[in-house]
C-alpha cells in the first residue's frame, strides 16, 4: 500500500538508508529502552511522536477523539511489532506506516474513502494559479503585460506571523485543503519531514509531491497575505 | 537569441520548484535574473519563505496530560502481558 515508486530509497530495500534529518541514534536509544521495558523511555518517544501522530490521523478519520484512538492504537501495534523492527527505516516512518495503515481501516469502516496523494494525478486536477490573475497586468497591456499591476507583494508584518490568531488561520485554510494536498504539507512543511521522506511515505512521484506542496503552500500564503491586509 | 523574460506572472508558478531546488539551471538563472529587478517578486518569494516557516511552528503544539496518561497505562498493560 505504501511502496515507494519513482523516487527516494525504496523501504523494503536493503542498502545504505537514506540520510535521516532528525538524529536517528537517540530514537534507537529510547526504542532499546522500550524493549527492556523502560517507562521513561516510553514517555520521552510519546512527547516526541504523540502528537505528529493524531495530527496526521486526522487527515483520514473523521475527528479528533477517533484520531487519538488511532494514535494509541499506532502505539500499540508498535509496541507489538517491536521484535520485528529492524531499523531500516526511521522510526518515524515506521510509526506513520502503521499508522497509516490503522486509520485506513478505520475510514473504511466509516464509510469514507481514502483519498491518497498516491492516486493523484494533475491530469485530473489542473489546480488554479498560485495568485489571483487580476493582480496581473493583462495579456494586452501596453507595457509590462504579466507583471504586477496595484499592490505588489510586500513582506508579510513578522509581529502577526508569529500570533496565535496566525497559528489558527493557518490550521484553518490547511483544513480546507483537498487531502492530498494536506498530506503534503502537513508532513513536509508542518512536520519538516524532507521532500524524500514524503515521497515514500505517501508513495508519490517527486514531481505531484512539489505539484502538490506548491498549490498547498500557495493557498496558505494567499490566506495570510489577506489576513495581513485586512487590520 | 536570448531567453525570453519571465513574466510576475510565470514566476510565482516557479516559486516551489525554485526553493526546492528543482529548477533547470536555465531557468534558475532566468528567475533571479527576473527577481534582481522585481520588488514585488521579491516580496512574494519572501512571503512564501515565510509562509514555511509560519506553517512549522504549527508542529509546536504539546501534548495533553490525559492522553500521556492514557499512553503510559496501555505501555503498562503491554509490559506485563
Amino acid at each position: 500500500m505504501l511502496s515507494p515508486r519513482s523516487c527516494g530509497v525504496g523501504m523494503n530495500v536493503p542498502g545504505p538508508e537514506p540520510p535521516a534529518t532528525q538524529p536517528p541514534a537517540d530514537d534507537l536509544a529510547l526504542l532499546d529502552g522500550l524493549r527492556r521495558g523502560d517507562e521513561v523511555a516510553f514517555d520521552q518517544l510519546v512527547s516526541r511522536y504523540h502528537v505528529t501522530l493524531v495530527r496526521l490521523a486526522r487527515l483520514y478519520v473523521a475527528d479528533r477523539p477517533v484520531a487519538e484512538d488511532v494514535a494509541q492504537e499506532t502505539w500499540l501495534g508498535m509496541l507489538q511489532s517491536l521484535p520485528r523492527f529492524e531499523g531500516r527505516s526511521s522510526l518515524k516512518t515506521w510509526l506513520f506506516r502503521i499508522l497509516a495503515n490503522r486509520a485506513k481501516t478505520r475510514a473504511m469502516r466509516e464509510g469514507r474513502s481514502i483519498p491518497f496523494s498516491a492516486l493523484w494525478s494533475p491530469e485530473d486536477d489542473p489546480g488554479e494559479p498560485a495568485v489571483e490573475p487580476e493582480r496581473f497586468l493583462p495579456p494586452d497591456a501596453p507595457r509590462y503585460p504579466g507583471h504586477w499591476g496595484m499592490r505588489p507583494p510586500e513582506p508579510l508584518p513578522e509581529e502577526r506571523l508569529v500570533s496565535r490568531e496566525t497559528r489558527a488561520l493557518i490550521d484553518a485554510t490547511i483544513a480546507t485543503l483537498p487531502p492530498a494536498q494536506r498530506e503534503v504539507i502537513t508532513l513536509r512543511d508542518i512536520e519538516g519531514w524532507t521532500s524524500d521522506e514524503v515521497c515514500n511515505a505517501l508513495a508519490v512521484s517527486e514531481t505531484n509531491q512539489r505539484v502538490l506542496l506548491h498549490r498547498a503552500r500557495s493557498k496558505v500564503r494567499r490566506a495570510l497575505e489577506q489576513y495581513a491586509a485586512a487590520r | 537569441m536570448e531567453p525570453e523574460e519571465l513574466s510576475c506572472r510565470e514566476l510565482v508558478e516557479l516559486v516551489t520548484d525554485y526553493l526546492e531546488g528543482a529548477l533547470p539551471p536555465e531557468d534558475r538563472s532566468r528567475f533571479e535574473a527576473h527577481l534582481d529587478g522585481c520588488d514585488g517578486c521579491q516580496g512574494y518569494l519572501e512571503q512564501m519563505r515565510q509562509t514555511i516557516r509560519a506553517t512549522g511552528m504549527l508542529s509546536e503544539e504539546a501534548i495533553a496530560p490525559e492522553a500521556r496518561a492514557a499512553l503510559l497505562a496501555l505501555f503498562r498493560a503491554w509490559k506485563r502481558a
